[in-house]
């Protein structure tokens, strides 16, 4: 089983969080329809590292983590708000 | 068909002829560039240069032919989706697979045996009236049976009354079946060099160029090659193909993962899907029972097996048929599906005037093989979307005009 590093209960396996898509930008007050449009249907989808978020079920700890997505390994994993 | 199968059979000398030329060097340009060799792009070239006489065609894949997702699908072919705007394109698939070995004139092992869809819940049950009420409008063929009628098509199933997974209806749909799927591509790949079209296997695009608003080179590690027009039908790599002309598709990544077992006698004569397990299951015409339905829960752009969906797969096959259980695995693989927000696929214009796009094809692409390819050249050849693929355009998501099929498959999402 892989194992993913919660930021507050260490290395666990991986079947125990959940996977919550790459991180987006935030979208501006008042944004137009087609800015909308991109903010809901595009996501990060590149062949290399990415920004993600995590939740690890069990303990309901939601967090960010750096993955590289042609090699599957877990680069580093965080805290929203805390510094990487 | 019976009469040439007869004298090739009473023949001496049973004559073999090499089905594909070998790799020639690149030109310098070509009327249309298509990207992947696999069954989308194959099935393209033999419609244009066959029925719209466009044969300076190159087909460039970077590995083997159709060695993509062509080769990692589980040959599910059906039309029973949700929308009527995808069961009229999908009725047209289906329609081709019915002629494709006369159209081909290569035994692509089409075998329309039927699908049967579970229902374990009174949820899945009104969805599949729904389904049914729409197919039926749509003229497929395709009904809601009972528990009584899934037992006598199904003998073998688990019914398991009383249980959490009681099977309690399910949805038929007689027009389902099954093809080989390297035959498909194949064929078409014959069929298209015959005719002048160029595969290029071992030949990876690197990038484009762009003027303005057309794609005027396609860069290669082989060379650059000018392009009247461009097809993007790469599969797993279309996200990644798209971006490097500048054009961000709404698409993520996921391995979906796939196994068969060794063979054993015929038994299983329908497709059996299980839309509560993930699981679907079909009996090849080796013997090999194929299990498919594992999508990886995140992103990843790999081929890999995991051995939990592989377990999760077996639980799902080993619930439905216990007798599976000491049977050994032969082949596992995964293919990288290319996922769309509403599970239906992007098909037509791009920004760009003269690319194309065949994508977001996740995991219902081999089904559609034989239609988009004939509808994609079309597209090339005329300039104009036909109308059965104006819901599928890349502009419906800025529109918010979605087509969701999310319910119309058994894999795992």
């Amino acid at each position: 089983m892989k194992l993913l590093t919660c930021p507050l209960n260490g290395p666990r396996n991986i079947d125990e969080f959940q996977y919550l898509g790459p991180l987006r930008p935030d979208l501006a007050e008042g944004a137009a329809d087609a800015d909308w449009a991109a903010h809901l249907f595009r996501a990060e989808n590149r062949p290399g590292p990415m920004v993600e978020w995590w939740r690890h079920t069990p303990s309901n700890t939601v967090f960010l983590a750096e993955r590289h997505t042609l090699t599957d390994t877990i680069l580093r994993t965080w805290l929203p708000g805390a510094k990487p | 068909m019976v009469l040439r199968l007869l004298k090739y059979g009473l023949s001496r000398g049973y004559p073999v002829t090499g089905d594909l030329p070998p790799t020639p060097d690149l030109r310098a340009s070509y009327d249309v560039v298509i990207v992947g060799g696999g069954g989308h792009g194959l099935a393209c070239a033999h419609h244009l240069a066959k029925y719209h006489g466009i044969r300076s065609v190159a087909v460039l894949e970077k590995g083997w032919l159709a060695g993509g997702n062509t080769a990692r699908n589980t040959t599910t072919i059906r039309s029973n989706y949700m929308t009527m705007q995808s069961i009229a394109f999908y009725k047209e698939a289906v329609a081709l697979y019915e002629g494709m070995s006369e159209e081909l004139d290569f035994n692509v092992m089409f075998s329309q045996r039927g699908q049967l869809t579970l229902a374990h819940s009174e949820a899945t049950l009104r969805a599949f009236h729904l389904r049914a009420e729409t197919g039926r409008h749509m003229g497929i063929g395709i009904e809601v049976i009972g528990p009584d009628e899934v037992r006598a098509r199904v003998p073998e199933l688990n019914m398991d009354r009383g249980g959490a997974l009681e099977i309690i209806g399910g949805l038929w749909h007689p027009d389902g079946g099954t093809a080989r799927h390297d035959a498909v591509a194949w064929g078409y790949a014959r069929e298209a060099s015959r005719r002048g079209v160029e595969i290029h296997q071992r030949t990876a695009v690197t990038g484009f160029g762009v003027t303005g608003d057309r794609v005027t080179q396609v860069q290669t590690d082989r060379g650059v090659i000018n392009a009247g027009a461009v097809l993007i039908a790469c599969g797993g790599m279309n996200y990644d193909m798209a971006l490097r002309a500048g054009v961000d598709l709404p698409i993520r990544c996921f391995p979906l993962q796939a196994m068969v077992t060794e063979p054993v006698k015929p038994w299983l004569h329908t497709l059996v899907s299980s839309v509560s397990l993930h699981t679907y299951l079909v009996q090849s015409s080796r013997g090999e029972v194929v299990i498919g339905g594992g999508s990886d829960p995140y992103q990843l752009y790999s081929t890999r097996s995991t051995l939990d969906l592989k377990e999760h797969l077996a639980e799902g096959a080993v619930h439905l048929f216990p007798f599976l259980r000491g049977l050994k695995v032969l082949r596992q693989w995964a293919g990288i599906t290319d996922m769309t927000p509403d599970y239906s696929p992007i098909m037509g214009a791009s920004p760009l005037d003269n690319l194309w796009l065949d994508c977001g094809w996740g995991t219902w692409g081999f089904k559609a093989t034989p239609v988009a390819g004939k509808r994609m050249a079309e597209c090339i050849a005329t300039g104009r979307v036909p109308e059965v693929l104006a819901p599928f355009a890349l502009s419906r998501f800025a529109r918010f005009d979605l087509v969701n099929e999310m319910g119309a498959t058994a894999a795992s999402h």
